[in-house]
């Protein structure tokens, strides 16, 4: 059996800024990072992939430039890489990006069966969460997002049972296979890649598949395929807050008049 | 030949034959470490062997250590009147009274005098043992009253008692050439005097017993802790001619292993400490992890790597992997991880150990085995090395914020040519809230003092410190190489560095990437502008009160820097700083070094309790620090501690604030 992992290179959010003037991404000399709920994707698939033996493909669409997202996939330690890179497939929407990931996925099965598809929650630069359930649902497979804890995978018996954490509460549920999971960082804590393993991955070969290999209509994907169109993208003004009080001098008092600030606005729970 | 030579000598030869073939299973085990240069500047190495293992001056810093400076060179000594016994016992005519008389004369006194010192010293060394107990004695697996201990006292002892038995007996005899030269034998001899039947048995007992005690000695010898006799005086000679602050490099090559997971891949000097180590109890005295209860004691990882190496013997000279793992639980021999976390890399244990021996560095080979091959290290530790590779800062913060520090201060950038200093900030100095303010208190400083200097603001890199000393070689020298093209490239000779850890890593550890800088600490610098006469202050401010002050280990052990920041104190207010226990080079760490920092810290006493308590006890209104991490752990300890009222400066910090109330 495959176990399939989604990843995403996306740019180190914390670094980004926004263009005051254009109000879009200043992306320029921001380094980009592997999405960090990918990260523990990756983590669950070399779990079963050391448990149940089975094989693990990373998977990626991107710019040619996203192959060291996937080397660092390959230096923890999956089987096989592949880059889906093609000029068409750009600009996409999360309608059309799952289409191709779902392509591809379909395309790893034709040669061994897989059973799993993993993706983090979400991405940090886009936060939709929407690819995950996406290529689910092109590919129907059942769907299981927000997976905190994987109680069990029954190979023999083709199905899995985990637990979701939603909000303030968390659901134990059973799925046939195959499955998409999408999961939350409580999940695991990622291995870091050995020297070894690093020095591997740097030689490794990374597969490129472009539209010739998916053959994809070109009107279905990248921007042509995308419904969604972002017309701004703006921080939100933050209204300014005021200075209480005098910190240096009478530090209690400043305290005392925080507290009662924060009481006549029900920010405390008392 | 008499029976009673035939005798001797089967029994002599036998034992010199048992201790051959001893030495050779033992030393030939060395061959298995892997090479490293010791042999080089053998000038220096000798006078280090002298002054070390000759002189003592390491065993001399307890008051204690003058008992065993006795019994060492009684044993000097007395290795003359024993190997004559031994020469004799198997050819009768030949003795020391062939030596010319005046000669003779000498060695006679010498042998009587020394003897009974050293049955003083082993009386002392009973009472030390069984009455005194000083804690540091015992550790896990070795204990203070170890029979091995007593019966090596009692064999240096009855090797006395028996040398007076046989010469007190030949002086009642009158058979002693010269018993004027011998007070101690001719006391015994006048006791023995009266008794004449006892004499003849007196004698041969007496012999008998030195003969049989000094073969099982001999035999004993190599298997016992006692081997520090053949190894100690080797190893100093064979010890580090630079204090070991900094770590080798590794190749990153395909194939290749890194760090050290089992007992071989230690260097042969590295296997050659772990038999040099006579389990004094020195390092674990002085070590900062093993006094708050921690799982590491050093003297318990120089003993684990003997046991190991002993245990796997017989399968290193197989060829095959040894069975008692390295690092694991599995009891005497191996090392736990939690120890092995557990060092702040201080180097306390090095600068305790009479015979050289480098507990640290063995520690951080280890760690670079979990790290690097096994990928095993504290959770915490995870965040650390990705905050390091994507965002190179400890604590993740962007990049782009490093040079917020600088606000509204006239700060420029360095330019090669016209700037003299570049001040590297670091990580600390540039996101720490409070080490910030050390930093801009520095750049008021070197303001005032026209120094000319510059930052490289959103392009400095972290060092790579906690990497290195944690293990993590491979991404440490990816910074390195990084740092060192960029100091290049912007043409950077000389360095100002506020934190110790940037210092010991651009000074120490970046030589090895062939970059020679010219690297400063602020106090030192500043310590030359106040000699220079460019900083003046008038010694008068008293609003720091009563200052103690604290060493930070890798300015003060590692690097030497004890007097500079000490300075800096003394220019501001007049008086000098009050001293802890234990300061200078035995100061005890904040508990921070060696990645620490970054860990938690869930055994035993917090060790910046322990070392907040030390200062404390001097009643200081202000503490002293010159190191962002110790900042950060006396800072907390006083917190925990409620002694909140009590104000952490960093020297710098002391003098900005001299100077701005002096000119106010």
């Amino acid at each position: 059996m495959l176990v399939v992992v989604c990843v995403k290179q996306v740019p180190d959010t914390t670094q980004v800024q926004i263009d005051p003037v254009t109000n879009t991404l200043i992306r320029e000399g921001v380094p980009f990072i592997v999405n960090p709920y990918d990260t523990h994707a990756v983590e669950q698939a070399l779990r079963f992939k050391d448990r149940f033996g089975c094989r693990v493909a990373a998977i990626s669409m991107g710019p040619p430039n996203a192959e060291a997202t996937l080397r660092k996939a390959l230096a923890q330690g999956v089987d096989r890489a592949v880059l889906l890179s093609d000029r068409t497939f750009g600009g996409a929407d999360t309608l059309a990006t799952s289409k191709v990931l779902a392509a591809a996925i379909e395309k790893l099965a034709q040669e061994e069966e897989v059973g799993v598809v993993i993706c983090g929650k979400q991405t940090i630069d886009g936060d939709t969460a929407q690819v995950g359930p996406g290529i689910a649902t092109r590919l129907s497979f059942s769907q299981l997002t927000l997976v905190d804890r994987v109680d069990e995978l029954d190979l023999s018996g083709k199905k899995i049972r985990v637990s979701r954490k939603l909000e303030g509460r968390h659901e134990h549920v059973e799925a046939p296979l195959p499955v998409l999971l999408t999961v939350v960082r409580e999940l695991n804590r990622p291995r870091y890649p050995t020297v070894a393993m690093r020095l591997e991955s740097a030689d490794a070969q990374v597969e490129v598949w472009d539209n010739k290999v998916l053959q994809l209509d070109v009107n279905t994907i990248g921007l042509k395929g995308s419904p969604t169109w972002v017309s701004r993208i703006f921080s939100p003004e933050r209204a300014k807050g005021e200075m209480l009080g005098d910190g240096v001098h009478d530090p209690e008092g400043a305290a005392q008049l925080l507290i009662d600030k924060m009481l006549e606005k029900d920010l405390l729970a008392l | 030949m008499t029976p009673q030579n035939v005798i001797f000598t089967t029994l002599l030869v036998a034992s010199l034959l048992f201790f051959c073939w001893s030495v050779y299973r033992r030393f030939s085990l060395l061959c298995y470490g892997q090479p490293e240069e010791r042999l080089d500047q053998p000038a220096r190495r000798l006078s280090e062997m002298f002054l070390y293992a000759f002189a003592q001056l390491r065993v001399l810093r307890k008051p204690f250590g003058l008992n065993h400076f006795v019994i060492f060179w009684s044993f000097v000594i007395l290795a003359l009147a024993n190997g004559e016994f031994l020469v004799n016992g198997v050819f009768p005519s030949v003795s020391l009274a062939l030596l010319p008389e005046g000669v003779h004369r000498v060695l006679l006194f010498a042998f009587d005098v020394v003897s009974l010192l050293t049955l003083f010293a082993i009386a002392f060394s009973f009472i030390r043992r069984l009455v005194v107990k000083p804690p540091y004695l015992d550790s896990l697996y070795v204990k203070g009253k170890s029979p091995e201990a007593f019966l090596i006292l009692s064999f240096i002892a009855l090797l006395m008692l028996a040398y007076f038995g046989m010469h007190g007996s030949l002086a009642a005899l009158g058979m002693e050439n010269d018993p004027a030269a011998m007070p101690i034998s001719s006391l015994v001899g006048a006791w023995l005097g009266p008794h004449p039947s006892l004499i003849g048995t007196v004698y041969s007992v007496s012999w008998w017993l030195h003969a049989l005690v000094l073969f099982a000695f001999i035999c004993f010898l190599p298997h016992s802790k006692h081997m520090h006799i053949l190894t100690a005086i080797p190893n100093c000679y064979f010890g580090a001619l630079t204090w070991p602050a900094t770590q080798p490099r590794e190749k990153f090559e395909k194939g290749a292993v890194y760090g050290v997971g089992s007992v071989e891949r230690f260097t042969w000097k590295d296997l050659f400490d772990s038999f040099s180590c006579t389990e004094c109890g020195r390092c674990q005295a002085a070590c900062p992890a093993t006094n708050t209860g921690k799982a590491l004691n050093p003297r318990q990882i120089v003993h684990a790597i003997k046991t190991n190496l002993l245990e796997n013997s017989q399968a290193l000279r197989e060829g095959r992997k040894g069975t008692l793992p390295l690092i694991g639980d599995e009891g005497e021999g191996t090392n736990t991880e939690d120890a092995i976390w557990s060092c702040t890399t201080c180097g306390a244990c090095m600068e305790a150990c009479p015979v050289l021996i480098e507990q640290m560095p063995k520690i951080i080979k280890m760690r670079r085995h979990l790290v690097e091959t096994e990928s095993r290290f504290p959770e915490e530790l995870l965040n650390l090395f990705e905050n390091m590779e994507q965002r190179s800062n400890p604590w993740g913060i962007a990049p782009g914020e490093r040079a917020k520090w600088v606000s509204t201060l006239p700060i420029k950038p360095f330019v090669a040519g016209e700037t003299e200093y570049l001040l590297y900030v670091g990580c600390a100095g540039s996101f720490d809230s409070r080490a910030k303010q050390v930093t801009v208190a520095l750049a008021t400083v070197l303001n005032a003092a026209g120094v000319s200097w510059g930052i490289l603001g959103k392009d400095e890199k972290c060092c790579g410190d906690s990497l290195r000393r944690l293990g993590n070689e491979y991404l440490f020298e990816k910074m390195a190489l990084e740092n060192v093209e960029l100091f290049r490239e912007r043409g950077v000779t000389k360095v100002i560095t506020l934190c110790p850890h940037c210092l010991t890593t651009l000074k120490n550890d970046y030589r090895q990437y062939g970059l020679e800088l010219e690297v400063v600490h602020q106090s030192e610098l500043i310590a030359e502008l106040i000699a220079s006469g460019r900083i003046a202050l008038d010694k008068k401010d008293d609003s720091f009160g009563r200052i103690a002050y604290h060493d930070p280990c890798y300015l003060g052990r590692h690097n030497d820097i004890f007097d500079a920041p000490r300075t800096l104190v003394q220019a501001t207010t007049g008086s000098t700083a009050v001293e802890a226990e234990r300061h200078g080079r035995n100061s005890f760490c904040c508990g921070a070094g060696g990645g620490r920092m970054w860990m938690e810290e869930f055994t035993g006493e917090r060790v910046n309790h322990a070392r907040v308590d030390e200062l404390l006890a001097q009643k200081p209104d202000t503490i002293c620090v010159a190191c962002p991490y110790c900042m950060t752990m006396v800072e907390d300890g006083l917190k925990d501690k409620g002694a909140g009222q009590v104000r952490v400066r960093d020297v710098v910090e002391v003098l900005a604030e001299g100077l701005l109330r002096k000119n106010a």
